[in-house]
């Protein structure tokens, strides 16, 4: 996934074309202009789903095409607009996360996200940058989030990758807790713990 | 019955409260920013709160089936306190959410002179990011308040469309409703106003530019109050239509002026055609 992707799968009219190249001038220019133009971006180019880009939204994109026109450094204005952005600028900042070339200061915005019980914001920050980044301990936690809160599997990247027996054990301590209750056990555990088994 | 609540406090209340006002008819709302009944120590209380007026609140209210917008202000009981005035500066980034349909609550609570300045810089910050305004009336001295909050919306230069005035009695409908702002009502088990009451209001001054609204917070207050008033409308003769224009039809064309409101794919028991309804609402949701 590059910018350049995320522009191609926007299929802007003229109008939104045009605010959101010159909103990306602004911010290259001068990023304090990011606080007025990145809460705005759903309202001037829409927020609907793109097809050729399953998970990703109009907004979503824009919004990340906004960061992407950061001048580097870039993770301190990053941070700024996830810290004072709605939750859908929040979602917007962690789906933006693996493009931005952040190296590892971009773990405190997920971190916060695995730690809220939204789960828009949840299932976000189990993208492609915590496949990457984040810690072993971490990242297990965010997986067992997804299931406890009933964020599907299919949005954490790298699961095959990443789970491990550790994981499995947590897993199968969830699913024994919740037969115990005679409450239903989410699917995706009993995916994760097949994978799991394949691989030992 | 469809129902928007163009005023109440859902931070104070509970899941089961959005259950029974779903089962009510309850579709939408708008929060106002107020006072949490514990006074506000600094700036940083006041910005917590607003992030889970656009953040928490909203993906709450949207597990139970229920659309949440806010208006975001310094509210006048709190522009009394040197420590919190200084909100006043952040306020622009908070009026550019998408979930942010007004400016509010602002106006006087005991007609300070602090009172003045935050009430006029807010009406400012309204035109300037062009959104409706909500204006608190005070409990304390009702009317001379009323009175002095019309004076200084006129002088402010903001259509008096672009208004709502809240909190009104048989004491301040006339003048409201002579301003040509909007005229709001809120429905109190034993204070403010009630059902009965509300009706004869709407007998005499006609339903255009009327809202009517629980305001229930952390107070004795009811947020089924909204269908309370509709059926004592339809107790007292008015149509289903009279009623659908009062908690439906007039909330969305006030607030709908911000260009903000959100109420794609909501499930109500009444499709509606015409203009009207839509009026406002984003094109692109």
């Amino acid at each position: 996934m590059t910018p350049d992707d995320l522009r191609a799968a926007l299929d802007l009219t003229p109008q939104a074309e045009e605010w959101l190249s010159s909103a990306r001038a602004q911010v290259a220019d001068d990023p304090a202009r990011l606080a007025v133009l990145f809460p705005a971006a759903g309202r001037k180019v829409g927020r609907g789903a793109l097809e050729s880009l399953p998970g990703w939204t109009a907004d979503d994109a824009a919004r990340a095409l906004l960061l992407d026109a950061l001048p580097r450094p870039r993770a301190a204005a990053a941070s700024r607009a996830y810290t004072e952005g709605d939750n859908a600028e929040k979602r917007a900042v962690l789906r933006a996360l693996p493009l931005l070339g952040l190296g590892d200061e971009g773990l405190p915005l997920v971190r916060d996200a695995l730690r809220t019980n939204d789960t828009r914001l949840v299932a976000a920050a189990m993208g492609p940058y915590a496949a990457a980044h984040l810690d072993e301990e971490g990242w297990r936690h965010g997986v067992l989030k997804c299931v406890f809160v009933g964020v599907p599997l299919a949005a954490v990247a790298g699961l095959a990758d990443r789970a491990d027996a550790e994981l499995a054990r947590m897993l199968g301590d969830f699913a024994k807790e919740r037969e115990a209750a005679g409450r239903v056990v989410p699917d995706d555990v009993h995916l994760v713990l097949t994978l799991v088994d394949q691989e030992s | 019955m469809r129902i928007f609540d163009p005023h109440i406090h859902m931070t104070s209340r509970t899941t089961d409260d959005y259950e029974a006002m779903y089962a009510a008819g309850v579709r939408a709302l708008v929060e106002p920013a107020f006072w949490l009944g514990q006074p506000r120590t600094g700036v940083r209380s006041f910005l917590d709160y607003f992030d889970s007026l656009v953040g928490w609140e909203p993906f709450r209210a949207a597990q139970f089936g229920i659309r949440h917008h806010c208006t975001i202000a310094l509210n006048p009981k709190e522009a009394n306190d040197p420590r919190c005035v200084d909100v006043l500066d952040e306020l622009p980034r908070y009026l550019e959410k998408d979930g942010v349909v007004a400016v509010g609550e602002v106006g006087y609570d005991s007609m300070t002179k602090e009172e003045d300045e935050a009430f006029t810089r807010q009406l400012d910050l309204a035109k300037e990011h062009e959104l409706p305004i909500m204006v608190h009336t005070p409990h304390r001295d009702k009317a001379a308040g009323t009175r002095r909050t019309l004076d200084v919306v006129r002088e402010s230069g903001i259509a008096p469309g672009m208004v709502v005035v809240d909190h009104l009695n048989e004491m301040t409908v006339r003048m409201v409703v002579e301003s040509g702002s909007w005229a709001a009502f809120s429905i109190y088990p034993d204070t403010k106003m009630d059902e009965d009451r509300m009706v004869r209001i709407l007998q005499e001054f006609g339903t255009d530019r009327m809202l009517v609204n629980s305001a229930a917070d952390w107070g004795r207050s009811d947020p089924l109050k909204t269908r309370k008033t509709g059926d004592a409308m339809l107790a007292a003769g008015f149509s289903a239509d009279d009623v659908d224009k009062v908690l439906w039809r007039n909330p969305v064309e006030f607030y709908g002026q911000s260009g903000r409101l959100d109420l794609s794919d909501l499930k109500t028991d009444e499709t509606f055609e015409g203009n009207s309804v839509l009026r406002g609402v984003r094109k692109d949701a």
